[in-house]
């Protein structure tokens, strides 16, 4: 009997916070369908479907641009990232040399250093760059990851070394076999590391609001997050929800799709970082 | 084949750290000389009460944000680990926000805690309470903040306490049975002690990641009402990119840095030196 009370209040309480994380997002997006006296107000289904919000986030804001943008850079980094980290990190894994273990140590300073230390003074190296306004503030200052190279050392200690032996007896070069041998016995890593970059590029706006000013350069989430703040919404909620939905439906759909992924992925960055 | 690292390390991690050491003494708005004013920067931080007032509010904001998200995402671990239909249901529900961007988040949230018109008023007065308001009163934006930063993050902390909780073996629980003990002694006796590992790192991680709130005042308040919702890295972004301050601002980044350090390691030695 006190059981099955326990039971019932356990999915109480586990519907309750289903529906608290997931309730806003519902509104959200049926919201931005909504006419706009609608919004306000306990109701969530519209009486008619409109398109309206949207049409007058395209029209004020060049929000396909942002979106263009966004994918390019994030796309950019995560290959960038997934190459060249997986090439550090199998030298550290499988090849000995001198300084490695000074190498290792920077790493691991790397990623303990909190990044208020270094916000200001990477902002002074893209204004003497002239990279101010650029693409290449967005993606060169994010191409390698320490955090990355540790996952891929990690995993590639994993592998057989009579594999990376025999490879070597028939003349494969180092980076041959790591593309062509590492690379197809290393997919949860490379899955890890490709999912937490393109998330974690997609959605930052710290950085972009720092080095990006000039419109047509700006990735959603700052479009968005100045949108939102600034006038140009004129105070129509629809329109804000709109943007905002913009830039929530592509990490949602990859999301619906990867979910396994993005959960363990999230995880292991959490406990290792 | 360490060179791109090592190039990336001296361009993108060395230099700034050195040249933001550099910062430090002195003034420099970007554009004339830079003037070398010694420490002074640093006694300015003391004497500033923009400084203590971040520095406060950030404390504020963890100071309800940890123990939050800390004791719900552990009861909502501790739930799930029973047995549970739907499992991954919940689990993939209590995790969206966590891959949303904060922006998203932030917005959603402003309207939710909108005076007139927002969803939570709303339901306060449909059960026959007061409005609140959320974000226009001092006393009560901050913890509003803290109250959606928790909604966001709580599922990644969700998985972590569970992904400890499995790895508690099911003897000890049998045992612990035999001898006697309620559910009640069992979760304070074994499950929160073998949980210690990962209850720190949650901990740990929380503070980091509390420390660098930014965007929800950015886009919700712009640091107000009455400079109640100003986070330190958000003084520090005025600062620097509003005001052009670059020694002052990196002087606060160093400061604020020290900070976060000092308090892991307080939560490291307190929590473990408390079960073991």
């Amino acid at each position: 009997m006190i059981r099955a009370i326990l039971k019932g209040l356990f999915y109480l309480v586990l519907a309750g916070a289903a529906a608290t994380f997931l309730y806003p997002f519902i509104w959200m997006v049926l919201g931005t369908l909504k006419p706009e006296v609608e919004i306000a107000g306990l109701k969530l289904w519209p009486s008619t479907f409109t398109l309206e919000s949207y049409r007058a986030v395209f029209s004020k804001i060049p929000v396909g641009r942002a979106f263009f943008n966004s994918m390019l850079v994030s796309t950019l980094v995560t290959a960038s990232v997934l190459l060249l980290s997986s090439i550090t990190g199998y030298a550290l894994s499988r090849l000995t040399f001198k300084g490695r273990d000074i190498i290792f140590g920077l790493l691991l300073f790397t990623m303990m250093l909190p990044f208020q230390i270094t916000l200001i003074p990477m902002y002074v190296l893209m204004v003497k760059f002239h990279w101010i306004d650029t693409y290449q503030a967005l993606i060169v200052p994010a191409m390698v990851s320490a955090f990355a190279i540790l996952i891929f050392r990690q995993s590639f200690k994993t592998i057989p070394g009579d594999l990376i032996d025999s490879a070597r007896l028939d003349g494969c070069g180092e980076l041959e076999i790591l593309f062509r041998i590492i690379w197809p016995l290393s997919k949860p890593a490379l899955i890890t590391v490709g999912i937490l970059t393109f998330v974690n590029t997609w959605n930052d706006v710290l950085w972009p609001i720092i080095v990006i000013r000039d419109q047509s350069m700006m990735t959603m989430p700052q479009m968005v997050a100045l949108y939102a703040v600034g006038g140009q919404a004129e105070a129509q909620v629809g329109n804000i929800l709109a943007a905002a939905t913009l830039l929530a439906v592509p990490i949602i759909i990859a999301y619906l799709i990867f979910q396994k992924y993005f959960i363990e992925s999230m995880a292991t960055s959490g406990l290792k970082g | 084949m360490v060179a791109p690292y090592l190039v990336h390390f001296l361009v993108i991690t060395a230099f700034p750290i050195i040249f933001s050491m550099v910062l430090t003494l002195h003034r420099w708005n970007l554009l004339s000389p830079m003037q070398w004013i010694g420490a002074t920067n640093f006694s300015t931080v003391f004497s500033d009460p923009l400084f203590w007032k971040s520095l406060w509010n950030t404390f504020r904001f963890l100071g309800i944000h940890i123990p939050l998200q800390v004791g719900s995402a552990l009861i909502l671990a501790v739930i799930l680990n029973q047995k549970i239909q739907a499992r991954g249901f919940f689990r993939a529900a209590f995790f969206l926000p966590v891959v949303v961007s904060g922006v998203v988040v932030t917005i959603l949230w402003k309207q939710l805690y909108s005076t007139d018109t927002g969803l939570l008023n709303s339901l306060l007065m449909s059960v026959g309470l007061e409005r609140v308001e959320w974000l226009t009163s001092p006393a009560i934006a901050m913890p509003a903040i803290a109250i959606m930063a928790t909604w966001k993050n709580v599922g990644l902390y969700v998985i972590l306490l569970l992904s400890g909780l499995q790895t508690i073996p099911k003897q000890v629980y049998e045992a612990a049975t035999l001898d006697g003990a309620g559910k009640i002694s069992q979760f304070f006796n074994i499950t929160i002690p073998m949980l210690n590992p990962i209850l720190l790192s949650v901990i740990i991680l929380s503070t980091i990641n509390g420390f660098s709130l930014f965007i929800e005042p950015y886009v919700m308040t712009g640091g107000g009402p009455l400079n109640s919702t100003l986070s330190m890295n958000l003084y520090i972004y005025n600062q620097g990119f509003a005001f052009y301050k670059m020694g002052y601002a990196a002087t606060l980044g160093f400061v604020l840095a020290g900070i976060v350090f000092a308090v892991v390691l307080l939560e490291r030695r307190y929590i473990e030196s408390d079960t073991t």
